[in-house]
């Protein structure tokens, strides 16, 4: 049923009882045209463009937790394209551009708000960095602006830009399409219009093998339900998806590491937009809800743990109240870790694998919910035709051994 | 916090004090011109990952400065064993 002004008033007279499950349960069949590992935004979002572009409605969803349990909840909700090399922005402002629109394509409010990312510079280096970025970005298309100080304080009243300041405001580069969504909602509205289409999505249910035919082809997975056949089998597991390719008999480029972040209790509206700063290694908005989300960088050491070290949230929260003192005495409620996949150059694969039938969309690192639209729909489109879009062509498993390495690990305006 | 045994000084010493170095017992190629693009990749890219017991180097930056090496598990991160550089894995660790 459609989300609607007369369908809310029709529900109404008989007190909201007939809207149907989005999701039923389902139990698995016993063979599927493609499976997709890992009901995330990025995995359920396969799903629905499988079914609603490429017409492959025989299609299954198989998740190990719940869905949106993994990083699709875990993340701080921040939408920007502003990296500095073709490939990246090509395939970052695919998912920007799909964020327009998307809430009316899946009759589901994903509240994206383009609020603008604003990123600090805090030195010299910061500048001419953020300079190359801008006009980097506007070559390809992306919009990116360099902002002065008084120019930042005004576009963020909380800022502080006194000359004296712990970690002085320069300047910043502001990306205006930049913004936030409701993370929940993105998971959500891509797994009801799945299921609208005939998707399966069958949650509380690990993959445990990935079984493969005498010449190699994939045939299907074994799952703690029971072996479900599949001849196209894409992973789109985050954290996990190294252990899922072991399954198959590869090695990733791959490790994973615990990413932190937090939120304050709710408070009025007071900060306007997304606030990053690379140099002090934290970013911060306000949540529609009302909290603070902030965040930094991931733990140091390898671990699936899905918690973090105290100390790495007293670094980032210490660098939060320098920026923003009027923050210094907000109480925060709750933090969480997430298990993201880093590749060596800090850029995703979104590719096919050596094994035949076997594909992947892996190593989003800690920013892989900005391109959830984006790298669903490439992830169809590479399963449906055997074959990478232009745009995620470049994002191959073969870079790292003809070193057509994607190095944003050095060159992004991100902080990593 | 974690605390990390330092073999070199002998004492428990909070998280904060060292770094973490990547997966240990990686040896570097004795006859680099010798590998192919493949065997490159494999040593530079490629890391085991594990869930479960992992096999890493960390390094005492803030008190003896010196590399060593840990059995972790990384789902509790609890540190199994602590042991000095060029010593041998225990038996049964990750690669």
């Amino acid at each position: 049923m459609r989300f609607s002004g007369f369908n809310l008033l029709a529900q109404a007279f008989n007190g909201h009882q007939d809207w149907p499950e989005h999701w039923p349960d389902k139990a698995p069949k016993p063979e599927y045209d493609v499976i997709i590992v890992g009901a995330g935004g990025h995995g359920l979002g396969a799903a629905y463009y499988l079914a609603a572009k490429y017409g492959i409605t025989n299609v299954a969803v198989i998740e190990k937790g719940w869905l949106g349990g993994g990083n699709a909840g875990r993340n701080t909700t921040i939408i920007r394209s502003n990296y500095l090399y073709d490939e990246s922005a090509h395939l970052y402002d695919h998912a920007v551009k799909m964020w327009d629109g998307l809430s009316q394509e899946l009759n589901y409010n994903v509240m994206y708000s383009k609020r603008g990312v604003l990123m600090l510079a805090h030195n010299v280096h910061d500048i001419q960095s953020f300079k190359r970025h801008i006009h980097a970005n506007r070559l390809n298309g992306v919009d990116n602006e360099w902002l002065t100080p008084e120019q930042c304080k005004a576009y963020c009243p909380p800022l502080d830009i006194a000359p004296n300041a712990r970690h002085p405001v320069l300047g910043g580069a502001l990306q205006r399409r930049g913004g936030t969504a409701r993370h929940d909602s993105v998971a959500w509205g891509y797994a009801r219009g799945a299921v609208a289409r005939g998707v399966d999505i069958i949650q509380n249910c690990a993959v445990t093998g990935i079984r493969r035919g005498p010449d190699g082809a994939v045939l299907g997975v074994e799952t703690e339900r029971g072996f479900i056949g599949a001849r196209k089998v894409g992973v789109s597991a985050a954290g996990s998806t190294s252990l899922v390719m072991k399954m198959a008999g590869l090695d990733f480029p791959l490790e994973s590491y615990p990413l932190q972040a937090l939120v304050s209790e709710p408070v009025k509206p007071i900060f306007p937009c997304v606030v990053m700063s690379n140099t002090v290694h934290a970013y911060i908005s306000q949540s529609d809800k009302g909290e603070l989300v902030i965040g930094a960088g991931t733990d140091q050491y390898v671990s699936y743990s899905q918690r973090g070290a105290l100390h790495i949230i007293e670094h980032t929260l210490a660098a939060i109240c320098e920026i923003f003192p009027i923050f210094t005495r907000m109480r925060m409620l709750r933090t969480w870790g997430g298990i993201v996949d880093v590749t060596p150059d800090r850029s995703p694969i979104l590719a096919k694998t050596p094994v035949p039938g076997l594909y992947v969309n892996c190593g989003w690192g800690t920013g892989g919910f900005k391109a959830t639209p984006g790298a669903a729909d490439l992830l169809a489109h590479t399963i449906a035709h055997d074959a990478p879009h232009a745009i995620n062509a470049p994002f191959n498993l073969d870079r790292f051994r003809n070193g057509r390495l994607i190095d944003e690990a050095a060159a992004a305006a991100v902080a990593h | 916090m974690i605390l990390i045994h330092c073999p070199y000084c002998e004492e428990d010493r909070p998280e904060v004090e060292f770094t973490y170095g990547g997966q240990a017992h990686i040896a570097r190629p004795l006859d680099p011109a010798a590998l192919d693009d493949a065997e490159w990749e494999s040593f530079l890219y490629i890391r085991s990952n594990p869930r479960g017991r992992h096999a890493e180097r960390w390094r005492h930056a803030h008190g003896c400065a010196r590399f060593f090496n840990a059995i972790r598990d990384t789902v509790t991160d609890r540190f199994e064993v602590t042991y000095k550089a060029g010593e041998q894995a225990p038996d049964g660790a990750a690669r």
